[in-house]
């Protein structure tokens, strides 16, 4: 197939099995050169798995992993660095060093894998900051004293020093206010305006997924059920895929609209 | 709004409110039926040989993991040896500080106390035969072989090992370890090697520290019990004492070392989901670690006894 040369990452027939329970059976997904796609499925499901086997945290029980056309399974320990270079990982609680400042956590791969001297790299690091846009003050403080959006968008900076053609984002939004959240939904199509890298999305965030990712894989029964836009997948025969695209916060709202709102029942009550 | 629309009060009895709109049967005797799915029966507690055999494959796991993480570490080690500006000399300045300086306090005054307390034990045997005088010899080759390197591994295993222990676990659970590997950073190298270097530094001096401070308790306990003044207790020491002695505990101690080293990071290494967790490991760094200090001081007792040391 055509599109299958310019994936960025091709999973061949993975099967994942923890003792007796089985996590990945047969599963098959490639991810095309520059596109956002987006992994959801129910709590469960394998996507954090998944994406700790494209990151090579975990190795499949059977399966082939071609990351950047390379299998990995042949890597010796110094392909697998070479690869990693090659990405960057945003942790769905950070992962941040918290024994180092912001702006050092943001510094750390570039001192660790560029030439650049000191002074250049904490200026690429603040710059990177304040793309995220955290405020200037932020990269002095420890990763402890941010709030949970800031300690997002810091991790997102971290991912980004080395200007990865690939980036792991695990639940960007989860824990977010909803204003947070629509910030980190711009911010990831900033990103990806900026240098087109691929990047690939756990999430269960409907509203992330419909406003940021080109196509969409759903995890299930240990493959991928559906794949593909949202307004397809919201098409989807399979009525699991279906049932989990049709938000049904939504569905209860309207079902419900005619219904006394809360505040005014309790105020009657008071009133009583 | 119509007042209707205030629910009814909970009922006040609390075998009422807490089954209401349950499926369970009251009957007039006060005994009750289930109405709905029963609830799963628990599975059977292990019995004695099941448990047995568990927790024996669990062990023996956790001894091969142990053995699989030393092996790694050495791996990396020897590639550090070969490109020693890969190593983080200022961390391992920290933890020799951290580990080694700060400790020197508590370590001085308990092989002090130690000193002390073999001179006194010594004493009153001693003073039955006349042979006063040999306490140096007793107070030297106690603390110098056996009691310095070992008070000194089981302070550090306390305090460094759980620290290893605790910080790496904290990491691991932070998803910190995690982060490490995906930007091309090898954990062992950054977060064991400079440890590991440290103690080896560290420990040893600590035992020399820890010979001179217990030699001088029984050197207080000398003169008091004993009228053996500090200049012939020294005199003695200088012409008896031989410097295997010193040589074979400062041996051990590079050994406790390794041993402190590697159990505290290999527990930390081991920690999984929660905070709970970190705990758990840290104990069991802690407990393995000072039992594996004590088997191998037993196994040098009967090595260096072989070897005529």
């Amino acid at each position: 197939m055509a599109a299958d040369d310019d994936a960025v990452i091709d999973m061949r027939n993975i099967v994942m099995r923890f003792g007796s329970h089985v996590v990945h059976d047969g599963l098959n997904l490639s991810v095309r050169r520059g596109e956002i796609l987006g992994l959801a499925g129910g709590s469960g499901s394998g996507k954090s798995v998944l994406l700790r086997e494209m990151i090579l945290l975990q190795r499949p029980t059977s399966g082939v992993v071609k990351l950047f056309g390379q299998d990995t399974a042949t890597l010796d320990a110094a392909g697998v660095q070479a690869l990693r270079l090659r990405w960057g990982v945003m942790f769905q609680r950070g992962g941040l060093f918290s024994a180092l400042t912001v702006r050092d956590n943001v510094a750390l791969p570039l001192r660790e894998h560029s030439p650049l001297d000191p002074a250049l790299i904490a200026d690429i690091a603040e710059w990177k900051l304040a793309l995220t846009g955290l405020p200037p003050d932020a990269g002095l403080k420890l990763p402890g004293e941010l709030s949970g959006g800031m300690l997002k968008r810091a991790a997102l900076a971290r991912a980004l020093a080395l200007a990865p053609e690939l980036l792991f984002l695990d639940e960007p939004t989860s824990g977010l206010d909803p204003a947070s959240s629509a910030g980190v939904d711009e911010l990831i199509l900033k990103t990806h305006a900026l240098n087109q890298p691929t990047i690939v999305i756990v999430s269960h965030d409907l509203d992330l997924l419909w406003q940021v990712c080109d196509r969409v894989a759903v995890l299930g029964e240990g493959r991928v059920l559906a794949l593909g836009t949202m307004a397809e997948l919201a098409q989807d025969p399979q009525p699991t895929v279906r049932a989990y695209f049709t938000d049904r916060r939504q569905v209860r709202k309207a079902a419900s609209a005619p219904a006394p709102a809360i505040s005014a029942a309790a105020a009657s009550a008071t009133a009583n | 709004m119509t007042p209707a629309a205030n629910p009814a009060p909970p009922p006040s009895d609390p075998t009422t409110r807490l089954t209401q709109g349950l499926p369970v049967a009251w009957s007039s005797d006060g005994s009750w039926t289930w109405q709905g799915p029963p609830a799963p029966p628990l599975p059977p507690p292990d019995g004695l040989l099941r448990l047995t055999g568990k927790l024996t494959l669990a062990a023996g796991q956790q001894a091969l993991d142990l053995l699989a993480f030393v092996g790694e570490v050495a791996t990396v080690a020897l590639g550090t040896l070969r490109h020693p500006g890969r190593m983080r000399w200022r961390a391992v300045l920290r933890e020799i500080e951290i580990g080694g300086s700060d400790a020197l306090a508590i370590i001085g005054l308990t092989s002090f106390l130690l000193g002390v307390v073999v001179a006194y034990q010594g004493a009153d045997q001693l003073k039955h035969y006349g042979a006063n005088v040999f306490v140096v010899e007793l107070v030297g080759y106690a603390m110098l072989r056996e009691f310095a390197p070992l008070i000194v591994a089981i302070i550090i295993a306390g305090r460094s090992g759980s620290a290893y222990a605790a910080q790496i676990g904290t990491m691991v659970v932070n998803e910190e370890v995690d982060a490490m590997r995906t930007i091309a950073i090898n954990p062992q190298e950054r977060l064991v090697l400079p440890k590991a270097f440290a103690l080896a530094v560290a420990l040893p001096l600590l035992t020399v520290f820890a010979d001179i401070t217990g030699v001088f308790g029984g050197m207080v306990m000398a003169r008091t019990q004993l009228d053996i003044g500090f200049t012939e207790f020294v005199d003695r020491f200088s012409r008896v004492m031989q410097g295997s002695a010193l040589l074979l505990g400062v041996g051990k101690s590079l050994v406790f070392a390794g041993i402190i080293v590697a159990i505290g990071c290999f527990q930390g290494f081991r920690t999984a989901g929660s905070a709970d967790s970190v705990g758990r490991q840290t104990t069991l760094a802690v407990v393995q670690s000072i039992f594996l200090v004590i088997v191998a001081d037993a196994a040098f007792s009967v090595l260096f006894n072989m070897l005529d040391l």
